[in-house]
């Protein structure tokens, strides 16, 4: 309110000067006029100290669309897996588990052990990042094994994607660690350990500094 | 005409090359051509258009082992305006393109907000409508283009571009009518297609300007494009504007996906990569001539080109004609609208010696398109991502077009 209040004798102040300006007539008419505005300003004061005061309970929807959503979907949607892993589902797996279904549902785009593709390879580029040959896998760019994980479970195999159970996303997560030496063949993954999981590049992103070429 | 002068027509159009048919219209005398279209009724209407089948212009799909997961790009050479055809937009695609029941599809919208809802088509076409020209690119366009001349032409070194006319909702009305918690600072973005594409983004940005769009060129969207919803991020890399929109949920933290981690980032000489490198910044490209068009002829041509920044209007676009020694301010067709193609001129008479074309463009930050080199002495030659240098086209004194 008193932020109108202010804003109003600001405005008054502005017609004063603008009116002084111009040369404004006086007499009757005018101040006739002049009273005229002073009403609709504290009409328009009134107005204002409404609006604000609407605006402390904006939480109110404004168009009234959609519906609640449905806890079904909610459940079955609600697939993203975070950075620290909060909403990782029950389950295990180890490296050791992995081997089989990696070589069953993986191998064929991604090679043997990961590193012979056809597909860009899983394993490798240990300390490559800043050489003249950089290799971009999950041990050697990924910051967080979650990502792993969220990515495997949502979009692999490439053919069947979103197709895979829990445990069998866990194992072949613990594969794909193992196999850049990140995790020993029998570390058993789950939604508390895998989490803790600290990944090599972790501390290699940075935040984007461009416009960066003069 | 006499009858020995009409044999004499009918013999010696019979023996003329080129499908010229002999015949006279009846009592006019006048020779008829096969293709005289005012001498016959034309096709018929037709409920949806095509183009001429005389046009062959289509996009250029790289090749991949798995064709639901590649890029198609725009023959922007054979373009001409700002507004890209919807057949013709560039694409790119994680994990195929999905057949999706509009009446069936919902928007979801949860995480740190008052009241998760979810939209129906319908739902979301009632609130109040945003209609905005926007280019869209993928941030990988121009990637082959890092350390030296990758494409072939036009198509394969900036085709992953195109500009359209979106219509839809703002994001930030939707969010409203779910009551943005007070900790939330990300969004969640999640396709319904193969690879369920998940991009994180900043909720002020959301709040801003993104759209969630079911419009494109005024029709609904192109399946492609992400029917029968997609979001619009302006200025910011095309993966980030999630096609087939089901799911929104919003948190205090980035996910750190794998499309924003293990793709998406770009990676520096020493070895760090930078993350969440959204803006498309300034870039401009002569589409006429190119390379792979009929080789110049001596005389007058109009230079003609594209110029576009994800941090606003093009200011400004120089030309250069002989190898970078002077540059002419080209010709800005408006209106010039922020985060949108803007086509540029510049009239040349090409003398017949040999030459190099190019082209820089300014936005209304005041940024400048920079060199190939100038960007490498900085991002390294190991950067996959947001490429935006001056493109140089070589002419060759027989006025053929190379990428130099």
């Amino acid at each position: 309110m008193s932020e109108a209040m202010e804003r109003k004798r600001q405005v008054a102040a502005a017609r004063r000067v603008r009116d002084e300006r111009r040369g404004a007539p006086a007499g009757h008419a005018w101040s006739v006029l002049r009273a005229a505005i002073v009403v609709v300003n504290a009409l328009l004061a009134v107005a204002f100290a409404a609006v604000a005061a609407a605006g402390e309970t904006a939480a109110a929807p404004r168009f009234g669309l959609g519906s609640a959503a449905d806890d079904a979907r909610m459940a079955a949607w609600d697939i993203a897996i975070d950075a620290a892993g909060a909403s990782l589902p029950a389950g295990q797996g180890s490296a050791r588990d992995g081997a089989s279904i990696y070589a069953a549902k993986c191998a064929h785009c991604h090679g043997a052990s990961g590193r012979e593709g056809p597909d860009p390879p899983l394993v490798g580029g240990a300390g490559s990042l800043d050489g003249d040959a950089p290799m971009q896998t999950v041990g050697s760019y990924w910051p967080y094994a979650t990502t792993i994980y969220d990515y495997v479970h949502r979009a692999m195999p490439f053919t069947a994607p979103g197709s895979l159970a829990p445990d069998e996303v866990y194992a072949l997560t613990a594969f794909l660690l193992h196999a850049n030496g990140i995790i020993a063949a029998d570390t058993v993954l789950d939604r508390d350990s895998l989490p803790a999981v600290r990944m090599p590049n972790r501390g290699g992103f940075v935040p984007d500094p461009r416009p960066d070429v003069p | 005409m006499s009858r020995i002068d009409r044999r004499r027509f009918l013999r010696r159009a019979r023996n003329t090359a080129g499908g010229v048919v002999a015949g006279l219209l009846a009592g006019s005398g006048r020779p008829v051509h096969a293709t005289d279209t005012t001498r016959m009724q034309g096709g018929p209407a037709r409920p949806y258009g095509e183009r001429s089948r005389f046009e062959k212009l289509v996009r250029w799909i790289t090749p991949a082992r798995y064709p639901t997961s590649t890029a198609s790009w725009t023959p922007l050479a054979g373009l001409d305006g700002v507004v890209t055809p919807s057949a013709l937009h560039y694409e790119r695609h994680h994990g195929g393109v999905p057949d999706i029941d509009p009446h069936a599809h919902r928007l979801l919208v949860h995480g740190l907000v008052t009241r998760p809802l979810e939209f129906t088509l319908e739902a979301l076409r009632r609130f109040p409508q945003v209609v905005r020209l926007c280019f869209l690119e993928c941030s990988g366009n121009g990637y082959r283009e890092w350390t030296g001349p990758g494409g072939a032409d036009v198509q394969q070194t900036h085709g992953l571009t195109s500009c359209s006319e979106w219509t839809g909702v703002r994001l930030a009305d939707v969010l409203a009518e779910c009551g943005v918690g007070p900790a939330a600072r990300w969004v969640l973005a999640e396709g319904a297609d193969g690879a369920a594409m998940t991009r994180s983004i900043p909720l002020a940005k959301c709040l801003d300007d993104v759209i969630l769009a079911y419009a494109q060129n005024g029709e609904a969207l192109r399946p492609e494009q992400g029917y029968p919803l997609r979001l619009l991020v302006p200025g910011y890399e095309g993966s980030i504007s999630v096609k087939w929109l089901r799911r929104l949920k919003l948190g205090e933290q980035p996910w750190y996906t794998r499309e924003e981690t293990a793709k998406y980032t770009d990676l520096m000489p020493d070895g760090s990569a930078r993350e969440f490198s959204f803006v498309m910044e300034a870039k401009s490209v002569i589409t006429q001539p190119s390379p792979g068009g009929e080789p110049l002829a001596a005389g007058f041509h109009e230079i003609r080109g594209l110029a576009w920044s994800g941090r606003g209007r093009v200011t400004r676009v120089e030309v250069s004609c002989d190898d970078g020694a002077t540059w002419q301010d080209a010709t800005l067709h408006g209106p010039v609208l922020p985060v949108c193609h803007t086509r540029f001129t510049l009239p040349w008479r090409w003398d017949g010696a040999a030459t190099v074309l190019a082209s820089r463009c300014h936005d209304e930050t005041g940024y400048v398109q920079p060199t190939r080199e100038a960007l490498r002495a900085v991002r390294g030659d190991h950067s996959f991502y947001h490429y935006n240098g001056i493109q140089r086209w070589r002419v060759d004194a027989a006025g053929r077009l190379f990428n130099v």
